[in-house]
């Protein structure tokens, strides 16, 4: 299958991108700047991110679909406000994770932001379980950029009015060169920032108005440093169907309303786990010295044996040295325990450590 | 001056007297990326013509530092160690990695010459 190129393709291609093939597309990991200063520059200033190769699935409906997307989703949907996005999961009946995703309430019904890699699954999954009943669209004629960093409320008001107004997760339609697009305040990167779905043939026109207020193009290198740093999980790595939301230590994104009634895909093992405790469970790893322990690499416990495995590990050029999180058996998750982490072939001193590793800076309540 | 000698693996070789100085080349750091992490070998240690005798990381991935010769490691370079992005800025001169003192200067004879080395870097980059 030949990989899929992003509306932004061009302008990647004149900023000196370095290409990776990413879930079937061909995006860019990094410019001529390098990871580093790319990741400083969004915590520091504002960076720009082609983010389009993310699924947009809007589903239409009213009551009706609100009732089913319950029986899917462990939120409480019917008090989720216009405009209001939350963070939530597809699962399976043992509440393995297919993907994370964020859902936002429109007008006409839902938006869900979908990983690149489990869209189209997750769109055949979706079909299946609504019956066909609602008119679904996995719109590919809209990209995404994301703009996170201080300053970016203030770049991208200049271009849309009255995005800097928006209270983090939630959303509006604005209008941009008389297109509709609708923004979300949210992100990927622990930074204040919004999200922008756009129609392709002005994404790129969007994009370098964007960087000619001084905001930068950011590549999915230092997109990962930047989610690692602020405790987000990335699909596939720190989440999976053999994990569920309660053993990620994400159970604050499901409902406590939706729990008591037992009555979403899941929600058995959800609710078993809630009660019964869990047996492994998603931590943050701080190695001591300055060696970086990446996925797959095997946790150890004082007595030397095999307590889990880490799932994400890179340097953070923000925190100035390694960071990792992954799964350890539950009873050596407590924050400050000491373990060991081995890399090639040699056991390194580390410790479980809270999330995130850098603190974010989220604006709430501007409007309050 | 002596000359300095390349290795396919991407290390250059400066050898006086019977001691060589041994670093990455600046085209290794330029397709590594931002190196945060290096480790180098134990001062005293025997490494063989071709073996690990370190390792950088980038934000990306870990890759291993070969030597180009075999020898006895008589120095390392902790600064690189202590500040890893020295190495992006000054791979062929202060970030050199180890030295060693050379086992068998023939195998001198094997690695190439900066010219050789430039159009090899070209080639297998393109």
């Amino acid at each position: 299958m030949e990989t899929k190129k992003t509306s932004l393709y061009q302008l990647h291609k004149d900023s000196n991108a370095k290409f990776v093939e990413f879930a079937g597309y061909q995006m860019p990991i990094q410019y001529s700047e390098g990871i580093v200063e790319e990741h400083k520059f969004t915590r520091n200033h504002s960076g720009i991110f082609d983010v389009s190769h993310m699924g947009q699935l809007f589903i239409y409906g009213g009551e009706d679909l609100i009732k089913d997307l319950e029986k899917i989703f462990p939120l409480n949907l019917k008090n989720l406000k216009l405009n209001h996005s939350k963070y939530s999961f597809l699962m399976d009946k043992d509440a393995g994770i297919h993907d994370d995703l964020i859902i936002t309430k429109i007008n006409e019904g839902f938006l869900i932001i979908l990983n690149a890699a489990c869209k189209d699954n997750d769109f055949k999954i979706l079909k299946e379980l609504l019956n066909e009943k609602h008119k679904m669209v996995l719109d590919v004629n809209r990209s995404l950029i994301a703009i996170q960093g201080p300053k970016s409320s203030q770049i991208l008001n200049e271009i849309v009015d009255g995005v800097k107004n928006l209270n983090f997760m939630s959303g509006n339609w604005f209008l941009f060169e008389n297109q509709k697009v609708y923004i979300t305040r949210s992100g990927y990167t622990g930074e204040d920032g919004f999200e922008i779905s756009i129609p392709n043939n002005f994404a790129d026109r969007l994009t370098r108005e964007l960087i000619n207020k001084g905001s930068k193009l950011v590549g999915l290198g230092a997109r990962d440093t930047l989610r690692l740093e602020a405790g987000l999980c990335l699909y596939g790595h720190d989440l999976d169907k053999d994990k569920t939301p309660v053993e990620a230590n994400l159970k604050w994104a499901i409902s406590k309303e939706r729990i008591s009634k037992g009555d979403f895909i899941g929600s058995d093992i959800i609710i078993k786990q809630l009660t019964d405790g869990v047996s492994k469970i998603r931590v943050g790893i701080k190695p001591e010295g300055r060696i970086i322990a990446r996925e797959k690499t095997k946790i150890f416990n004082q007595s030397d044996v095999l307590i889990g495995e880490i799932t994400s590990g890179t340097f953070g050029p923000s925190v100035n040295g390694p960071v990792a999180m992954g799964y350890v058996e539950n009873e050596f998750s407590k924050k400050n325990t000491k373990v060991f982490l081995e890399v090639r072939g040699k056991k390194h001193a580390a410790s479980i450590c809270s999330l995130p590793f850098y603190k974010k800076s989220y604006v709430k309540g501007v409007n309050q | 001056m002596s000359e300095v000698k390349y290795s396919k693996e991407h290390e250059w070789i400066k050898l006086e007297g019977d001691v060589a100085t041994i670093g990455i080349t600046k085209h290794a750091t330029e397709m590594l990326g931002d190196i945060v992490f290096a480790e180098l070998p134990e001062k005293g240690s025997s490494v063989e013509k071709d073996g690990t005798a370190g390792v950088v990381e980038s934000t990306k991935a870990a890759s291993d530092v070969y030597t180009p010769v075999s020898g006895e490691i008589v120095d390392t370079n902790q600064a690189i160690v202590d500040d890893p992005s020295k190495i992006n800025q000054d791979p062929e001169n202060s970030a050199w990695f180890f030295k060693l003192k050379i086992k068998d200067p023939s195998e001198m004879d094997t690695l190439m010459n900066k010219d050789d080395y430039d159009k090899f870097a070209k080639e297998t980059s393109a």
